[in-house]
């Protein structure tokens, strides 16, 4: 319905944003095809092989969409899944800790907003800094975490292998972006009941935990899933950057790294689709659950 | 007294004896203060038979929190009876909260009295840090003490000062205002065309959830190293969330409004100035609001791809590699502020200028 008609707007506008891009591309190319052609002393190039050529050089400045899809093309479709070059080895060293931090962090923000909702001292002190947490800049934490789990989870009493303590340090990132959106989401959902449902609870002699499964659980879980939807993408966002500066050598952020050192625009671009990809998965996932879990409890589609 | 709060004062004044003998047994020392203070704790347990104010529990706290911290540096590895203190003193403390929130509940005391309780959660979790790498002796390149980062931030001022230069007055700012307002214009633009609203507003959507800051290395390529690049970052970053938002707005103001301006003859654009956009305010301060956040995390990141030798995001890349811990603290808490100010400063500037929004006049 709704979806359906902002189909074809949509498309049409893709379609202009990829015709954009090839004329970018050309543009941005220009300058070094010219000295390309110079420096092998070519003169009698036509208009049709200069476009081709500047869309298609090894370091280009921007790179046209052919290059990035057929570099994502070489880099999954070609070559073996556990190779490590293929993206879908890197995406999945990314995927795993995303995932594990994302059930972290929202099991952590339920449970907070559990607490924060049946205590009044709990809400009064924790609020105020769940609150103010949002608006500094977390992610700048994110390199002294893996450092500091790296060397906390391979040091001696631990003495975990090199590549679990990443993993964990990456999880603990994605648990501690993803568990913000959920407890200042539940908390709203908790709170959602109005009074006179609360009362007739109370009317039925219902006990804290009745009320709870009965009434404040169910009507939290739509803003649960909302809030969920941001964790998720909050998450991946948190295990990509967990994997920037800190010498991790496998991930979606490794790879955008190791692009840029090297200046492999098109590795850098292939692997900016693989993580956006990743995210329109994952949201797409969870939006799925969330329709599994609203049939199951009978709720009228909104 | 609710259960919480008959536990609490249980367990708060039989760990404070349990101190107190671990104290004495420990021999004394010159921690008189100290010995009075648990004495004091044990002696709360007469709450049970007589009054007992709140605040009396808060002072044993805060007196006893600030003994411990004095007491701290001359004893490590601490002994036993410190552990037991510092328990005895949180727990006091857990039941000031308790009693005060309750207290402001059921309106004995004034509302506004409520702002000591984060403080109070926040100060103990300080002393806890403080007390538990000091006292357990942990390795600074894991977890430095708070006093040690304070004295960090105090005697680097100069470079924390040239990084927060660089970041946030060029970066940050620069990038902000172009993001904001190129996005806020396109909106306008866009606006115009149904058709075209409804091909960008679902990509807009879809786009917040994509991990933008990976444009950080195309970018730095782009544009160079210094702050030119990480500007350019957070106009990408900034860029979407004020477009979705200021679409979202224009669309706020009703049919009957709208109307009304057509009966007053009105062209498009005082429609705009004087009905649309004021409804819209409360949209675009909300992309404000969350832009710088994003636009301070933008810039940070940006910097782990390579920049002059100056810059926060720079300075935590390399001290973290240098094992500096307690110089990125301070780093951070120089973003932290940084961020709850900019936030706060645009938080003020919704309240003056969305004076008659319902959230602020508190209808």
């Amino acid at each position: 319905m709704q979806q359906g008609k902002n189909a074809i707007p949509v498309i049409i506008v893709l379609l202009a944003l990829v015709v954009i891009w090839y004329v970018a591309s050309l543009w941005l190319n220009t300058p070094w095809q010219y000295q390309v052609y110079a420096n092998k002393g070519v003169s009698d190039w036509t208009a049709q092989q200069f476009v081709l050529d500047a869309w298609a050089q090894d370091r280009p400045v921007l790179p046209s969409p052919h290059q990035v899809a057929t570099e994502i093309w070489k880099t999954t479709g070609e070559i073996a899944v556990t190779s490590k070059k293929s993206l879908f080895y890197h995406a999945w060293i990314t995927l795993s800790a995303t995932l594990a931090g994302f059930v972290m962090g929202t099991v952590l923000g339920i449970l907070l907003a559990v607490l924060i909702v049946h205590n009044g001292a709990m809400n009064r002190s924790l609020m105020p800094w769940v609150i103010a947490s949002q608006t500094i800049p977390i992610l700048a934490l994110a390199p002294l975490f893996v450092v500091i789990g790296f060397n906390l989870f391979t040091a001696p009493p631990l003495g975990l292998p090199a590549d679990t303590a990443r993993f964990i340090s990456k999880a603990i990132i994605s648990a501690y972006l993803a568990f913000f959106p959920v407890t200042v989401g539940m908390v709203k959902g908790l709170r959602s009941p109005e009074f006179i449902q609360l009362d007739l609870m109370h009317t039925y002699n219902a006990s804290a935990s009745q009320v709870f499964w009965k009434l404040r659980w169910p009507s939290a879980l739509p803003f649960l899933f909302t809030s969920m939807k941001v964790a998720v993408a909050a998450s991946l966002v948190g295990a990509i950057v967990g994997e920037m500066p800190t010498g991790a050598v496998a991930g979606l952020g490794a790879r955008l790294l190791a692009g840029s050192y090297y200046g492999q625009t098109v590795q850098i671009w292939s692997a900016l689709f693989a993580a956006s990809a990743l995210a329109a998965v994952l949201v797409i996932a969870v939006g799925l659950v969330e329709r599994l879990v609203n049939a199951r409890m009978g709720a009228r589609p909104a | 007294m609710s259960q919480l709060q008959y536990y609490l004062a249980i367990v708060a004044g039989g760990v404070s004896a349990l101190a107190f003998a671990l104290l004495v047994n420990w021999g004394f020392g010159s921690q008189f203060a100290m010995a009075a203070i648990l004495a004091l704790g044990v002696v709360s347990l007469g709450r049970f038979w007589l009054g007992w104010s709140p605040w009396l529990d808060g002072a044993i706290a805060l007196f006893g929190a600030i003994l411990l911290m004095v007491a701290l540096p001359g004893m490590v590895p601490a002994p036993t009876w410190f552990w037991a203190a510092l328990i005895a003193f949180w727990l006091f403390g857990w039941l000031f909260v308790e009693r005060l929130s309750k207290a402001i509940g059921d309106k004995k005391i004034d509302q506004r009295v409520g702002v000591i309780i984060p403080i109070v959660f926040g100060a103990a979790l300080l002393v806890i840090w403080e007390a538990v790498t000091v006292g357990l002796a942990v390795p600074t390149v894991i977890m430095p003490p708070p006093s040690m980062i304070w004295a960090k931030l105090i005697s680097s001022v100069p470079t924390l000062l040239a990084d927060f230069n660089q970041t946030f007055l060029k970066a940050v700012l620069v990038g902000y205002v172009i993001g904001c307002g190129s996005g806020f214009l396109v909106a306008i633009l866009i606006d115009r065309s149904p058709f075209f609203k409804r091909g960008l507003l679902p990509l807009g959507n879809f786009v917040s959830a994509l991990p933008i800051i990976g444009v950080a290395p195309i970018m730095v390529m782009w544009f160079g190293f210094d702050w030119p690049s990480k500007a350019a970052v957070v106009v990408v970053m900034t860029f979407f969330p004020m477009l979705v938002n200021t679409i979202a707005g224009l669309s706020a103001s009703g049919n009957m409004e709208r109307d009304l301006m057509r009966t007053y003859a009105s062209g498009y654009w005082q429609t705009l100035f004087k009905l649309r956009l004021p409804a819209a305010a409360p949209f675009i301060f909300n992309a404000l609001k969350i832009n710088s956040t994003l636009a301070l995390i933008g810039a940070i990141v940006a910097e782990f791809f390579g920049t002059p030798i100056v810059g926060m995001g720079f300075r935590i890349s390399t001290e973290v590699g240098r094992m500096n811990v307690d110089m990125v603290w301070a780093e951070i808490a120089v973003a932290a502020v940084a961020g709850s100010v900019f936030y706060g400063v645009i938080a003020l500037l919704e309240r003056a200028v969305t004076f008659w929004h319902p959230s602020v006049r508190g209808g």
